[in-house]
């Protein structure tokens, strides 16, 4: 698959980007359907766009913070083409006659290469602090404008005021760098791998009950089997995908689309693919999910802090042998309850994560109910 | 981007401290949740506020301790209050 | 600039510069306690969370309003001689230069603690509640102003109705002190705010 090794190739210098203006590159990055790798999946021209049409000069923010603990896939990225990264926010940049473009980089990232590459440009390297959280895009606007970085209510979006009151735009490291290619190639050549509605390949950070985890690129629209069979997967019944704001997904040959992951309530999300071993508990391994999703809340928002812990609580129970019957309803009650009552969708990814596990894993739940676990050992190895 | 003209309520989560004005102001459009907090009953994010309910949700507005609320309507463009 | 009156009218205005203050006093003095009743988060049967803060703000609103009858009058009083530099800048009366200052500062806090609360919305929580703070300077200084400068301090009615606004808030900032004052009476998860 060698024409799906497209950010992941070996670094390879073509010399300067061409400078775009801000129609071409707007016709571009749209015509080649390139959409947000960070999670969230937006079309990026539409971003992009949203930040053009305000009247003040923008700042241009490469999220590189990776706050998901079981994702690696921009840490690989950027140790490995720091200079595709740079190009693509060098372009965006000129495009949009930014006053800032700043490439944010978390703390366990060694930023020597990073550095290096950034060298010449007009682009700041930074540093930030962070956890799960600090990631999400106001809370590093907040941290980059020197608030704490937690997220800010979003009716006002940073498109609009965000650093120095600046419409601002983040983006993903990796779509920065599939930009830098659509740019050099053409937004056809782009499309010319994954699928119509989902063009381009995609970085996957595989772990879990596999022999040889590690970060691939493949095609939009492979299936899941295809995707793992590099990383030697044990034999699993279920693959949780999207990090722990995810979902299970129990049927393998289902492509990593948006429509192939529907029926399973879970989207591609950035890429993270985690192999259930057929010794782990599920329940125990969601259990502590949501221990440390709880302790990452921002503790802003009343519902988030207190739900979490709430679902937390519930989660340990059904784990550990609790054998009220009301366990589950409760436990979905209150995944309900915190949804889409927070700043961000920090509650919202958490009770997504609960309800595929409740629903998933119901005949587990059942068992645990009925005071045994049909997992082999009870510990959450990860 | 549909235009939508209803007037909706918002509730800046960040500020909100579960009070409970809103809620005593709003019965029909907001419950309260096991630690105090504002739920919609419609299940909405920034529930819809019928016309009869105008007066009092800008009441409650108003009233919130640490103007956590704010009332505004959709228009072909973006918000506006 | 003072009008040449005399007889009644003066001594109409005298009694309603008083009696505005007078009055003031005890509105200032109900809405602070009203406060304190509305961030301690309790329900009270009949009003509601948001009849306090209603309350709350009606009182101190009354308050202000007839603070401004009451420089207004006394400004007209020949009897007072207060003058308009009186309002703004503190201890430069000829007649109990300090106990009249406090009045004086009193209402500078007030103007401000006011327009804070009026454009609240503008101005965000943190401010607001940064200003708000100054409410329970202003009372005391209120309180003292009354008592000093005021000249109905021999009265027994006012001597009472001093009592009782006493008493109140002294009651009410040593609830807000207790430990059992946490808000809404049970524990929750504190928010990370600022």
């Amino acid at each position: 698959m060698t024409s799906a090794r497209r950010l992941l190739q070996d670094q390879d210098r073509h010399g300067p980007l061409p400078a775009l203006r801000l129609d071409a590159l707007l016709d571009a990055v749209s015509e080649s359907g390139l959409t947000g790798r960070g999670g969230g999946g937006f079309p990026t021209a539409t971003k992009v766009r949203a930040v053009a049409s305000r009247p003040r000069k923008p700042v241009v923010v490469g999220n590189g913070l990776e706050g998901e603990p079981l994702s690696s896939k921009d840490a690989v990225l950027l140790g490995h083409n720091p200079h595709l990264v740079l190009d693509g926010l060098d372009v965006v940049a000129r495009a949009l006659r930014a006053r800032r473009a700043v490439l944010a980089v978390g703390a366990d990232l060694d930023p020597g290469p990073v550095v290096e590459a950034a060298r010449g440009r007009r682009i700041e390297v930074v540093t930030v602090e962070g956890g799960f959280v600090a990631g999400q895009e106001s809370a590093l606007v907040n941290q980059l404008d020197g608030r704490p970085p937690v997220p800010s209510d979003p009716f006002t979006r940073v498109t609009e005021s965000g650093i120095g009151g600046r419409p601002t735009l983040v983006l993903n490291v990796e779509t920065l760098a599939h930009l830098a290619l659509v740019v050099r190639h053409g937004a056809e050549w782009f499309r010319q791998v994954g699928t119509r509605d989902e063009p381009g390949t995609s970085l996957f950070t595989i772990s879990g009950a596999v022999r040889r985890p590690g970060v691939v690129e493949v095609p939009r629209g492979t299936s899941i089997r295809e995707v793992l069979a590099p990383a030697e997967p044990d034999p699993s019944s279920a693959v949780l995908v999207g990090g722990y704001h995810g979902a299970w997904v129990t049927d393998l040959d289902v492509p990593l689309t948006a429509r192939g992951l529907k029926p399973f309530r879970a989207a591609v999300g950035a890429g993270v693919l985690h192999v259930l071993g057929a010794g782990v508990c599920p329940l125990v391994f969601a259990a502590e999910v949501v221990d440390y999703l709880a302790g990452e809340s921002a503790a802003q928002c009343g519902p988030c802090l207190n739900g979490l812990p709430h679902l937390a609580g519930l989660l340990h129970r059904l784990a550990s042998g609790d054998r009220d019957p009301a366990l589950p309803a409760e436990t979905s009650r209150m995944a309900r309850l915190v949804t889409g009552r927070g700043a961000c969708a920090h509650p919202d990814g958490s009770a997504r994560f609960v309800a595929s596990t409740l629903a998933v894993f119901a005949e587990h739940v059942g068992a645990h109910l009925q005071g045994w676990c049909p997992s082999e050992t009870r510990s959450a190895a990860s | 981007m549909s235009r939508d003209t209803t007037a909706r309520l918002h509730i800046d989560w960040t500020r909100c401290d579960g009070h409970g004005s809103c809620a005593e102001l709003l019965p029909g459009l907001l419950g309260v949740d096991d630690f105090g907090y504002p739920v919609a009953r419609s299940g909405e994010r920034d529930p819809a506020v019928p016309r009869r309910d105008r007066d009092a949700a800008q009441h409650a507005v108003r009233n919130c301790p640490v103007m956590a609320l704010r009332l505004y309507r959709v228009d072909h463009s973006g918000t506006r209050r | 600039m003072t009008p040449h009156v005399t007889g009644p009218l003066t001594s109409a205005l005298w009694d309603l510069g008083r009696g505005t203050g007078v009055v003031a006093l005890a509105m200032f003095t109900l809405s602070l306690v009203l406060g304190i009743v509305a961030r301690s988060g309790r329900r009270v049967p009949g009003l509601g969370r948001f009849g306090i803060s209603d309350l709350h703000r009606t009182a101190a609103l009354t308050g202000t309003g007839l603070i401004v009858l009451h420089v207004a009058t006394l400004l007209l009083d020949p009897f007072a001689q207060l003058r308009l530099v009186d309002l703004l800048v503190p201890f430069l009366a000829t007649y109990r230069p300090l106990w009249l200052g406090l009045g004086t500062l009193a209402v500078d806090l007030l103007v401000v603690v006011t327009a804070a609360s009026l454009l609240r919305h503008r101005i965000g929580p943190k401010l607001f509640r940064a200003v708000h703070w100054a409410t329970y300077a202003l009372w005391p200084m209120a309180l003292l102003h009354a008592l000093r400068a005021g000249t109905n301090s021999g009265d027994l009615w006012f001597r009472g109705l001093a009592v009782v606004c006493v008493a109140s808030v002294v009651t009410a900032a040593a609830w807000r002190l207790a430990p059992s004052f946490a808000e809404r009476g049970w524990s929750r998860r504190t928010r990370r705010t600022a």
